[in-house]
This record gives C-alpha cells, structure tokens and sequence, in this order.
C-alpha cells in the first residue's frame, strides 16, 4: 500500500564547517559567506528514511520546510533525491522562531497538506540542537511518535521502528499515522541522479505564508516564542598543550608515553 | 491562576536503583530549591521504585513521589506522559528538571508541549534570576560552537540537564523526608506503541561510561580495522575502552554505542586518548568532562589541540605503535 510521507527539511549553516569560523557578533551567529547553508544531517537521514519506504512500498514524499530567504539550489536537495513535492514556509513572520512557534507552523501546515501516514523529521537541527520540533508536532496534532529512530519498515497501517537506546535498540510498533524522528544508523542520504537533478530542475516548491496556514502572526517566528534567548556568546578557551615533539613521528610517540609517565597520568 | 511552587525532579531508575543522572539533578535541584526557599521534589516512577525512593532523599529530595504500576516497568512515552502530566498539574512546581537521558529527551518535549510551556534541553548550568525568581539555562547551541543563555516566563519552566555536568550531595541516609504513594491511574488503552523487543549490542567488557581511560578514534583512522587492532591494544594495555566521534559511527566502521559525542555519549574518564579526531565541537561536547585529554592528530591546526593537555603532531599509524610499545616497557618495568 502506498505511504503519505512528509519530511521536515531545515535549512541550516554548514555544521561541518571549522569551529573557527562559527562567530557570535551582536548576540546573532555570523558565518562568512563561504560556509554555504545545507540541509540538517538528521534531516538528511530523515529524507532517507522516506526514500527507503518509497523503494519498497512506494507512496508520495512532500518534503516540508520553515525558515525565510530558501537558497533554492539547498532546498530543492530534496527533490534531487526523490521527493515529489517541496513546500515551503517562507516568510518573514517565520523568522526567529524557537521549537514552540516551528512545531506550530510545522503542524498547522500538515493539517492543510491533509494526507498523511509518516511525519520524519531529524533528531535535532544542526544550529539550535534542541531536537523538540517532532515531538511538539506529534503533541500538536495529538499523534504518537517514536525518536531515535534507525530502521523503519511500513506495514498495515503500522510502522516497526528500531528505536537506539543507550546499549543497544528496541523494536517498537506503532499505529499510524506517527511522528518518526530519525537519527544515524539509518545511512546516508543517497545522491542524486542526473535524472533526478533534471526533474527538480524543472519543480517548483510550493510556497506558504501565515495566512495560507491559517495561522495569525502572533503565534509564529519571534512573536510565538516560549522561550526567550538572553544571550548567545562564546566562552574563551585557554589552550595549553603541551606537543610532544621527535624527529620522527615514532620518536614523538615513544616520549610521548616518557612524558605521561613522568606526569604519573599513565 | 495556579501557584507555581517548588523545584521538581523527574527521576530515573538504573537497574533498579537510583540512576546517577538523578542524583545529579537532585544535588543541583537541593541549590536551586534553598536559594528560592521552597522545596525539592522528586517523582520516581516504575514498577518498583521503593528502595530508589530513599536514596532519592539520601540525595536532598524533601518528598519523593513513588509511582509503582506494572505499565512502568519499562519506558513508553504514552505511559510515562501520563504520570508526567498528572503530577506535573498536581504538585504544579516552579521548575520541572529531567536528564538529557534516551528518557528526558523523549519525555520533556512532549510533557513541555503538553503543558503548553518551553523546555530548554542539554543544560550545561542553571541559576537563579533574584531578581524575577527565574531559572536561568545555558545551553550549547551551533554543534557546541556557542552557548546560548534562556529564560522564559511560561510556568512551570522546564529544563533538561546534561549528565555528568552537575555534582550530587554526599549521601546522607539521616536525611529526613517524606515518600508519597502516588496512586495513578494509567489507561493502557491509550498507549499507540508497542515494544517488540529489547536487543543489547553492548560489547563485552568495561562500559564506555565506566571505563577510566578511553582510547577514542576519528575519521582520519580510515576505516573499521584499526578500531579492532591498534586502538584495542592500547586500551587493553591500559584496562580501557575504545571509543569513537561520529564518521566512524556513521560510517559503520564500529557500532553507534562506541559513539562519543553531542548525540552519542558523554564520558569523563581520567585519561582520554584522541586518535585522528579533528576536535570538532560535536564531538568535545561529549568528552570535554575528561581530566586529561591526549591528542594524537597529523595536522597541528587540529582543534583538537586546543582541548588536549599533551599531543603529538604526526601520523598516527607512526606515533601510535611507538607509544604502545614504549608503554609496555615502562608498565613493565
């Protein structure tokens, strides 16, 4: 039976860039134009999570996404690798918001989209690492929801989900339609195809605003926060190693255990 | 409107016992409660939670709130919600503190939605606002490249800790409180999950979170098989573990539960040796507790340097059989 899946996309600064680069200026984390934005690793997984389910059941993926000024070549990722839809929420009202006013915005979007039977999302952003907006859209639309999720399989209007726990996994079924949130271990987002490229190429995404979610601008972005951020800052680090060196590398390893030894660490 | 009142921990149990995470919370929670003047409360559900109940007071809690029913014996969401949002509506506390733990992190946002208030999650240090009485909470953000200050004024306000970034109080058995028998009601019809079964892929031999030296690998080791030979035999030699950051996870070369990490596990051994891993904060945020961190690493702008004690700049397929062997020797001698 075919499966209605919708996969919540973030747009996000490169995580993988060197931590030298991550600047906090006027409470705001600046990057430098190279650091290019991509798709969250988890929702990456996320989308592979779908794309495994589509193999083998088949159904639709409406890829799902909130934030304001989309690079489109990013987002549309999504549509490389499989998904049929991209629907965006963009706007300004959008902007600033925390897991509260996403879930909000995320939910009521689901709700127009109507049809559904998998919600993925990532474990956690790769900017605010709350890992909270798939749990809030499953309280939001009062369904069930499993996290750390590494294998799914659809069946029956069921999924059987590997769920990682701290020295191992569990397999948990769940009635649909739930709220799967998807961590590592369920590999890596496929590439894309130049077929596939092509065919986004030619896609537009779906774009949203407040109104067409029917939801005020109050509850959304900044002004539908729950939590208020004071202050973003970075400590200072001190670094004081102390580098072993040798002619050779092997050399620096042999004093390297001398030294050790001689600080009693070993 | 409701009076909010009292700091409130959600326990866990290990085993049977009083997790360690707890007793963390609970020794941060006793400051928090006795600067406010109010009182500590701790909620310990499960399908046995009497012995863990007078630990939970041994460890600072005023009242512990013991929740038995068979449906706790292991954690659900759709069971465990509702113990949560019944106390949590009945003892109305002022803040309500969970571990960053596989339960915490799947509990509080749903309880947090629930009760139509924020949770900040991974909290690495919580204060007292003397002016407004609010928690104040720092948290990593941006993979650990920053840390953002929160508070909010939606009550009650909810926190997640990071294990092993607070002290407990010593335990103390004279210390005096009260255990409530809470009875709940919990309606199974309304749990939509079902737990299969329950697989342990835990490797043989000491735990990770136990183990006082860990010999951790990145993706410069380049694959699965020097996890199994080179890195094992330096942490045989030093009666440790082997670890590893994400891309070895990722990348399947050793299973998720050696991963270290923002995602995968936090450790604090004494002695942490960091192979071929860059440093990047993801992966220090889940061992930067250590006491003495090694780097081993051929590129000398490493970030990893900046947290290491002592390092050595080179390959590590060069540098690493010298230490092991010249650590023999000294062992032995």
């Amino acid at each position: 039976m075919p499966v209605n899946m919708i996969v919540c996309c973030k747009q996000v600064p490169d995580p993988e860039a060197p931590p030298a680069v991550f600047k906090v200026v006027n409470n705001k984390m600046t990057l430098p134009p190279e650091v290019k934005p991509v798709i969250g690793q988890y929702e990456e997984f996320a989308l592979e999570a779908a794309l495994k389910i589509k193999d083998t059941a088949g159904g639709k993926i409406t890829a799902l996404s909130l934030g304001n000024n989309f690079v489109r070549d990013v987002i549309k990722k999504s549509l490389a690798v499989g998904a049929d839809e991209l629907i965006l929420l963009e706007d300004k009202a959008f902007e600033d918001g925390d897991s509260w006013s996403t879930a909000v915005a995320l939910a009521a979007a689901i709700k127009k989209i109507g049809a559904y039977d998998v919600i993925f999302c990532g474990r956690q952003s790769s900017d605010w690492d709350a890992g909270q907006v798939g749990l809030g859209i499953a309280e939001t639309l009062g369904i069930p929801a499993v996290t750390l999720a590494r294998k799914v399989e659809v069946s029956n209007g069921k999924a059987k989900v590997e769920r990682v726990i701290p020295d191992g996994y569990q397999v948990i079924e769940v009635t649909l339609p739930a709220v799967i949130v998807v961590t590592s271990g369920i590999g890596a987002l496929r590439y894309a195809t130049l077929k596939g490229i092509m065919a986004a190429a030619k896609k537009q995404p779906v774009v949203w605003k407040p109104a067409d979610i029917g939801t005020d601008a109050s509850k959304l972005g900044a002004a539908g926060r729950r939590s208020r951020l004071d202050r973003l800052f970075q400590p200072v680090k001190e670094s004081k190693c102390e580098i072993v060196g040798g002619d050779t590398a092997a050399e620096s390893g042999a004093k390297l255990a001398v030294r050790l030894r001689e600080a009693k660490l070993l | 409107m409701a009076e909010y009142k009292g700091v409130l921990v959600y326990g866990e149990l290990a085993e049977g016992k009083l997790a360690s995470v707890t007793t963390e919370l609970l020794g941060c929670g006793r400051k928090l409660a006795d600067e406010l003047k109010e009182g500590l409360y701790c909620l310990l559900a499960g399908d046995r939670v009497g012995e863990a109940s007078k630990e939970a007071i041994a460890f600072g809690a005023d009242k512990v709130y013991a929740v038995e029913h068979p449906a706790l014996k292991e954690y659900q969401a759709d069971s465990y919600m509702q113990v949560a949002e019944k106390l949590a509506k009945d003892v109305s506390p002022r803040m309500i503190l969970m571990g960053q733990t596989s339960m915490g992190r799947d509990l509080a946002p749903r309880l947090a939605f629930r009760l139509g208030t924020s949770v900040t999650t991974d909290c690495l240090n919580l204060s007292i606002d003397p002016a407004t009485r609010l928690l104040v909470q720092t948290r990593p953000v941006y993979g650990g490249n920053a840390q953002a200050v929160f508070t909010g004024e939606s009550m009650p306000q909810m926190v997640t800790v990071r294990a092993k970034t607070m002290s407990p109080l010593e335990r103390d058995a004279s210390r005096k409180g009260e255990v409530i028998p809470t009875k709940i009601d919990i309606d199974t019809s309304k749990v939509r999950t079902k737990i299969v079964e329950t697989v342990k892929e835990e490797a043989v031999g000491i735990k990770l979170e136990d183990a006082p030296v860990i010999v951790s690998g990145g993706r410069g080791m380049g694959g699965p098989q020097p996890f199994q030979t080179i890195l094992k035999e330096l942490a045989d030699l030093l009666h440790g573990a082997v670890g590893a950051s994400r891309p070895p996870a990722d990348n399947g070369w050793v299973p998720e539960h050696l991963h270290i990490g923002l995602t995968g596990k936090i450790v604090a051994p004494d002695i942490y040796i960091a192979v071929a891993i860059s440093g990047a904060s993801q992966h220090t945020a889940g061992c930067s507790g250590s006491k003495h961190i090694i780097a081993i690493n051929k590129d000398p702008e490493a970030n990893i340097f900046r947290e290491a004690q002592f390092g050595v700049v080179g390959k590590y397929e060069e540098v690493l059989p010298a230490f092991t062997n010249k650590l023999k020797e000294l062992l032995a001698a």
